[in-house]
This record gives C-alpha cells, structure tokens and sequence, in this order.
C-alpha cells in the first residue's frame, strides 16, 4: 500500500463533439502522480497531450473517468470550492504571451492571482510576495512595471511561471512551457522549473513533443496518441526500452547527443500523418504507420497491458 | 545552483499610465486634436447655446426676411426672419440630442444582442446574425424614413427611429469581440488561476474591449449626424419650428439663386462638425488600438 497520490487519474475521457461527428481527444487515460515528481507526456500535435492537461485541472470537463486531487474527486466539487483549489494546482501556457493580460502589468498579473485567493493581508504584504517570486523567477523587480508586449519570449514564459507559482501550488500543469522559445532560452527555463520542483516539492504534469527535455525532467512518461496512451512507463525504462513501435520511432525521429564526434545517428522521421481522430482506423490506432504491424493489429485493438512493473505497452507485438 | 539567466534587458521603468501614452499618440495627429477641439466647441454651444441665443428658435421678424449678416442677426435671417444664429445654436442642441440619443440606443441594443449571440452560440447566435445580416443589407435610410413616418417627427421618434435602425454594426462587433475573447489563452489562463465570471469579465475582458467601443461609438456619432440631416432633406426632420441642420440647409437650398448665404453658415458648420468628429474618431482609433491599424 502505497501513499496517497496527489494527483490520480482514472480511465479518463474527454470527447469532443463537432459538426455531429465525435472526436475522441483523450481515451481512458491513468495516472498517478506524488509530490516532487513529473509525470511527462509525450506525443505528436493533435494527440491529446494539451486536452489531457486541462481535464486534469477541470479546465474542461471529462466525459468518463475521475480526476482526484489530494483525495477529492474533481468532478463532485462544487465551482466555487473548485475555484478556491485553484490555488494549489495552476499551470504554465505554451503561449506566455496570449495567455497573460496585454493590459496588466507584470506585477498586476502575478498580484491578481494572490487577491483572487486572499493571500497577503495587505499591499505592502503582496508586493513583497511578487517581488519575492520574480527574482526566484530570476526577473528583476523592476520588470514588475513592465507590460507583456515590452518583454521578450523568455521573460514573458518566466512571468508566466511566477504567475502560478506565486500561489504556492502543489501541481502545476506546464503546457509544452518551452516549445515557443528559443532554444538557447529552453535549457534556462527547464533548469529553472527543476530547480523550483526540487524545491518546493511540486508535482508536474509536463507536456511537451520534445523527449529529450521530458527526459531530463520527468520520473514517469505516458506516450500518446490519437488520446490513448500506447506506452507509460518510469522515464529510464521507457528510454532504456521502449517497447511501442510508436515510441521508438519517436526517439528515431530526434537527434541525441553524439557520445563521440564520428557518431552516425540514424534518424528516421515517422511515415506518414497522425490519422484524422474523427476517424481513428480500426485495430490499432498506429497501424497505418507502423513498420512492424501485422495482420492482428489491422483487426484487433490491443489492450494496454504491463510487460514489467510500472510498464504499460499497447501492443499486440512488445 | 544559480540558474544563468538570459541577460536581461534592462526594463524601463514606465511611469506612465496607457492613457497617457495613448494621449501622446493622439495628439501627435494634428486633424485629430483639430477636430477635438471643434468638437468640443459644438458639444459646449450644444449645451450652452439656447442661454446665449440672441432669438427664440421660433422668432420671425418678418419686417428683416432674406437679410445678409449684420451686427443684429451676425449670420443673417431666412425667408420667415429667423435669426441664422440662433436657429444655428439650437440645431446644435438638437443634433446633439438626437445623435447622442440615437448612438446610446444602437449601442445598447448592440451590446445586448452581441453578448446574446456571441454567449448562446448555436440557432440564437445564427438566427441574431441574421437579423444583422438583414440590418446590414436593408437600407437604413428608408427605415428611418418608414418609423418617422409612422411614430410622427418629435425629437424621441426621431431619436429611436435612428438608433433602432443602426445597432448591426454594434452587434457584430461585440459578437466578435466575445467569441474571440470566450476561447483566448488570457481567457483560459485567468480562469485556471482560480478568478470567477465576473473578475474575469471586469479586469480581463472589459479592460481588453472598451478602446474597441470607444471607437466605434466615436465613428457612431457622426453617422447618426447625417442620418437625422438627411432626414431633413427629405422633410422628415424636426417639424418647424423647431430648426436642425438639415431643415436649414434644405430651405437654403430652396432659395439657393437668391440668397446663398443662407446655405453657407449652416452647411459649412455642418459639415467641418462631420469632419471634426470622422478626425477624432480616427485619432481615437490610433491612439488607442495602435496595433490595429485602420
């Protein structure tokens, strides 16, 4: 019997409904997550990694399945109650820009979050938390003045992550928080969130296409796609052996670091496009692109199922 | 330990508020602060003009018809001997009244079906779309022309007849406005921050919507100007006596051969108070959403 997650997730859905077809964004997706860890999640666009992270928070309501934090089912709380837990789970948007106020300064957006949860008995009180929380942020105080439009992408994904972490949370959802920055500026602002996990022993929900950070960041993946986790598995096992043909042609798919210069890397991109998810094919999802795929998998959806301790493979073939 | 930081740039620091900063802009466009301050002449002689008017607006002097100006009617007298000045300072109080009235009627039968369309979604928002789609398309002109007909000439038909008729342009707007704003990361991101409906509505969306409707209650105002002078033209304006620009300008324009000078105070006057307020709706629209453009 192991402790209480923080964060658990039960066989959740979320669909969507279009024009009267049904797209099938996130499909019975679990998880568990505990304080101080990261749970990566991996896929191509469109596979339902940035839906998963918003039905986590109860951004958007599941279809089917439970979200628990700290024990309480997301999906019974009352609006007004689930307003005030905000406070402990927030997230980091792959756009700083667009999702901070072009008409609040820095110091305004960071501070609006400490008002709308009453935390600091005064002005005085606020200002030095915000301030506090820029320079761990590593701003100066001074960009506390600034508007969003007057700071660059890095500065602004560091706003960003000052904004939830003002809060004080004990989950953050960081939704592909690299992926629109330069990548001089990623490795800075992956440093950071590490640091500040290890820290104030927050639990991530990491979102991202690129492995190589997942990998440095995360203690467990989940690898999506077309919303169904085809492999989740502790992060140097999953490396170590993948076991799904998608995520190893993943890994093909992005150079590593060369362990000598004469290395030969080979690197394959996947063939063809991720499938429409209105209309996944029939077996496995992956099939009309996987290179190994056989007769079974054209006829029967496999069932995920464990191959080692904590690893999970959806295939008819690991 | 010390994560290396970008260098940062160095912030300016920024004492000044946007307003100012849109000031600064506003009134780098010269037209712009030209048009504010006629604009602000008609606005004080709409108010104060019936208290400084040397005449009654339904004075005659029939003894002084056709007069040119001079020191006792400085912009002359028209064909019953109404004083020009006077009948100019109560049109003033009148198009103010009337344009102002008309612009608050469009704007918030505007808002309210924009917010309606835009929040329901679905057959509420296709079926207001329509509609507006139909205002759009049907001309409002001869709308007008049909409710004053109907409801008689007073200064509250016209008002409404005016303002009923041209909310689309408002609608549209504040449609847009909520659909783009109802689904926006700043949406989403305020709300995962834990802020309710209304903190979200008062300190991220209205903040981000109101230089849009300052605009376009600014390009409102003089639309509905010429739509109630055009009124006149056709003699459905203000019943005599009570003047308006266009009651003027259509008896000048009756008497043109004659006696052009009737023509020359009320339409010139007319006209530089249309310009004015195009100018200060552009400034307003530069000054305010520079990104924009126009």
């Amino acid at each position: 019997m192991s402790i209480e997650p923080l964060v658990k997730a039960t066989e959740v859905s979320k669909r969507f409904h279009v024009q009267g077809k049904v797209l099938r964004a996130v499909e019975r997706v679990s998880f568990e997550l505990h304080p101080g860890k990261t749970l990566g999640v991996v896929g191509e666009s469109g596979s339902g990694k940035s839906t998963l992270g918003r039905v986590v928070l109860k951004l958007l309501e599941a279809d089917g399945g439970s979200v628990t934090f700290e024990g309480t089912d997301l999906s019974k709380v009352p609006r007004k109650t689930l307003r005030q837990m905000r406070r402990h789970m927030q997230m980091v948007f792959q756009d700083p820009m667009a999702s901070l106020n072009p008409r609040m300064t820095v110091f305004d957006a960071i501070e609006d979050g400490l008002k709308i949860h009453g935390i600091g008995k005064s002005a005085a009180e606020r200002r030095m938390r915000v301030e506090e929380v820029l320079e761990r942020v590593g701003l100066p105080r001074s960009a506390g003045v600034a508007y969003p439009h007057e700071l660059s992408g890095g500065q602004l994904q560091r706003v960003g992550i000052a904004r939830a972490l003002a809060l004080r949370p004990k989950f953050v959802v960081l939704d592909e928080p690299v992926s629109a920055l330069d990548v001089s500026i990623q490795a800075q602002v992956i440093q950071l969130l590490r640091e500040l996990r290890d820290e104030m022993q927050l639990a991530y929900m990491f979102i991202s296409h690129n492995l190589a950070v997942v990998e440095y960041l995360s203690d467990e993946v989940l690898v999506l796609y077309l919303g169904e986790v085809v492999e989740q598995a502790p992060v140097e096992e999953l490396f170590a052996k993948p076991s799904h043909p998608y995520t190893q042609a993943l890994m093909r798919s992005v150079l590593k670091v060369p362990t000598s210069p004469d290395e030969v890397q080979d690197l394959t991109p996947i063939s063809g496009e991720i499938p429409s998810p209105f209309a996944p094919p029939p077996g496995c999802p992956f099939h009309p692109r996987c290179p190994v795929a056989q007769e079974v998998c054209r006829q029967k959806k496999p069932e995920i199922r464990e191959i080692s301790p904590g690893h999970r493979v959806s295939c008819h073939l690991a | 330990m010390a994560v290396v930081l970008e260098q940062s740039p160095a912030v300016r620091p920024r004492p000044q508020s946007r307003w100012l900063q849109a000031w600064r802009r506003y009134s780098r466009n010269y037209f712009a602060v030209a048009g504010l301050i006629w604009v602000i002449l008609f606005l004080l002689t709409g108010i104060i003009g019936p208290w400084i008017a040397p005449y009654g607006y339904a004075d005659t002097d029939f003894l002084n018809v056709y007069q040119g100006p001079s020191w006792q009617h400085i912009m002359g007298t028209d064909n019953l001997g109404h004083d020009m000045f006077s009948q100019i300072l109560w049109s003033t109080r009148f198009a103010i009244e009337i344009a102002f009235g008309a612009t608050l009627v469009s704007f918030v039968i505007g808002v309210i079906l924009g917010l309606w369309a835009g929040l329901a979604g679905g057959i509420t928002d296709m079926l207001i779309m329509r509609l507006v789609d139909f205002m759009y398309a049907f001309p409002s002109y001869f709308l007008n022309l049909i409710l004053v007909v109907k409801f008689g000439r007073g200064l509250l038909p016209i008002l409404f007849a005016i303002g009923i008729t041209g909310w689309a342009g408002y609608a549209r707007l504040i449609r847009s406005l909520v659909l783009s704003l109802r689904n926006s990361d700043m949406v989403e991101a305020a709300r995962a921050l834990g802020a309710s409906p209304v903190h979200i509505a008062r300190k991220y969306v209205f903040p981000n919507v109101m230089t849009n409707m300052v605009v376009a209650l600014a390009f409102g105002i003089p639309y509905d100007l010429t739509a109630q002078a055009a009124l006149s033209v056709v003699g459905l304006g203000p019943a005599p006596p009570m003047p308006s620009f266009g009651n003027l300008v259509a008896n000048a324009n009756a008497n043109i051969l004659g006696y052009p000078w009737l023509l020359y105070f009320p339409a010139g006057i007319f006209a530089l108070t249309l310009l004015s307020f195009q100018f200060v709706a552009d400034g307003l629209q530069e000054a305010l959403n520079p990104k924009g453009g126009n």
